[in-house]
């Protein structure tokens, strides 16, 4: 027996999209907006990696006569705060919270929502990062008073970061939602995630900026997806790039969304397969 | 002595639960390995571009760093299991369990879990705290040593106290999954010397959140750079530190009402 299931014309499919995007991201805010001293520790905790990695490279640079590499210490100060914002912007539903869905049998629940499983997460997430950018202004002033940075943006520049900083949190949420996926199979994912996060670190220009890295770890960070999440989203705004390469950045950024989200949907379609949900 | 028979007891426990589950001391051998790769790769990024780091050469930033990861990998053995427990039990008000126990309640928090598989990470530290003092010029004498072994000590104690203040919060916050993420971040900064940091950062690390001080002094030691009274008064701080946390968590206490209650 087959079922006729009346399909919504294509422009009202897109228009409920839009709007379950809009309420949810509404609810995250209202959500987040109760936790605001756990939401600081979160930021506090993440905003230690770059102080740590700032005051040091300064302390190099004033060691070494002003610069590292021609990077100064207000440039390396306006890296690290800009990291900052950029590292909050990357917080997406990855390989953790979905070990935590699957572990606390929430996914069953999840799979009964008659949309594809990304646009939930998408959208909450996307939501919470208003609160997140809200948190973030005052820690920024108060790291800007005491670093002094170096910043001087174009009103490009200043439009290309901000499409940036979004094309890096779907980038990332493709990428570590495949990861995700790795849950699974096994519970003990936790060693892989570690690898990734540490291959992460190294060619993202989250460590360091890629300047610092040797010329072919430069190379290669070209052809993976990390640089497009932390490293181009800081360079388009506190470097030197040319109108060229903040559209390149962007474009690459647009393929590595359309690469991950291949991979994700190759992994879930596996994935889920394998999923057995007990009691609900 | 009723303390560490307890404590022992919980030990025991501890570990023939752990053993159950010896894959994860493979997985933890891995995640080791890629922490110190890590931190080594930072290091050598560090000396390509300099040949001191205010002061400090390459094989002692390594002992640093050495001493960093020992005092982690203690952390995540024996502390940070039972503050998490401590955080869940608060939660969901189970902690009746562990205050109805005729023992001492602060004991009883702090030696209930103990997760063995992370001694992988004392182990890491413990070789790269040989490999960096291998490269570094003075030789280490008996009273370096007994100073190394009591300013560790002292850090530890530091830990835990700022551990146990931080969890102690649930009595007031509910939500406090974050605070180890917190955690986290903040013992990054003790990677690097505290003398690296400015004023108000290196004040910080020392006296507000004490991780700066539990690495740097133990290190400090090996590296022939500690003077007799800064380990003093670490020790007068370590004991001030921790009757401030005894009297904090008994004050936080007062608050729990328990879920059965």
């Amino acid at each position: 027996m087959s079922v006729d299931v009346a399909r919504l014309p294509e422009a009202g499919r897109w228009r409920s999209l839009f709007d379950f995007y809009v309420t949810t991201m509404r609810t995250a805010i209202a959500s987040q907006l109760q936790y605001r001293v756990t939401n600081y520790f979160y930021m506090l905790g993440m905003i230690a990696e770059p102080v740590v990695y700032l005051v040091v490279w300064t302390t190099i640079a004033d060691q070494e006569g002003g610069s590292v590499n021609g990077i100064t210490s207000g440039e390396f100060a306006a890296y690290y705060i800009v990291w900052t914002l950029v590292r909050n912007m990357n917080i997406v539903f990855g390989a953790p919270f979905w070990e935590y869905r699957i572990r606390e049998g929430r996914l069953a629940g999840d799979l009964l929502k008659p949309m594809y499983i990304l646009h939930y997460d998408l959208a909450y997430f996307a939501g919470w990062k208003f609160v997140v950018v809200a948190m973030w202004l005052p820690i920024a002033f108060g790291l800007s008073a005491v670093f002094h940075p170096t910043l001087d943006p174009t009103a490009l520049e200043i439009v290309v970061f901000i499409f940036a900083i979004w094309g890096a949190y779907l980038v990332r949420s493709m990428f570590q939602g495949t990861i995700g996926m790795l849950n699974f199979w096994t519970t003990r994912g936790a060693a892989v995630f570690d690898l990734y996060i540490a291959v992460e670190m190294l060619l993202s220009g989250r460590l360091v900026p890629l300047q610092l890295m040797p010329g072919w770890v430069q190379t290669l960070a070209n052809f993976l997806p990390f640089k497009w999440t932390f490293g181009f989203p800081i360079e388009s705004l506190v470097g030197n790039l040319s109108t060229e390469q903040l559209l390149l950045g962007l474009c690459a950024q647009a393929l590595w969304i359309g690469i991950g989200l291949v991979l994700f949907k190759i992994a879930w379609s596996s994935a889920i397969k394998r999923f057995v949900s007990v009691g609900n | 002595m009723n303390a560490l028979r307890v404590s022992w007891l919980f030990l025991k426990i501890g570990v023939i639960n752990e053993l159950q589950y010896r894959v994860n001391f493979f997985v933890q051998l891995l995640q080791s390995l890629i922490q110190v790769g890590t931190a080594l790769i930072m290091l050598a990024l560090v000396y390509s571009h300099t040949t001191e780091l205010n002061g400090w050469s390459e094989s002692e930033l390594l002992s640093l760093i050495g001493v960093q990861v020992l005092l982690g990998g203690f952390i995540h053995t024996f502390i940070q299991p039972n503050m998490q427990r401590l955080m869940e039990d608060v939660q969901q008000g189970t902690l009746d369990y562990a205050l109805t126990k005729p023992e001492d309640s602060q004991l009883l928090i702090s030696v209930r879990m103990v997760q063995i598989w992370q001694v992988v990470e004392i182990a890491s530290g413990l070789i790269l705290l040989s490999v960096g003092l291998s490269g570094v010029q003075q030789s280490i004498g008996v009273v370096d040593a007994i100073a190394f072994g009591i300013a560790l000590l002292i850090g530890g104690v530091l830990v835990y106290c700022f551990w146990l203040v931080i969890t102690t919060g649930a009595f007031w916050i509910v939500r406090m999954e974050n605070v180890l993420e917190l955690f986290e971040g903040i013992y990054q900064t003790g990677r690097w010397p505290v003398t690296v940091y400015p004023g108000w950062l290196r004040y910080s690390v020392t006296f507000l959140v004490p991780i700066g001080f539990a690495v740097t002094v133990p290190a400090e030691a090996l590296t022939s750079r500690l003077q007799w009274p800064t380990l003093v008064f670490a020790f007068v701080f370590g004991a001030a530190v921790f009757a401030f946390t005894r009297w904090f968590w008994h004050y936080g206490l007062r608050h729990y009402s328990g879920a059965s209650a």
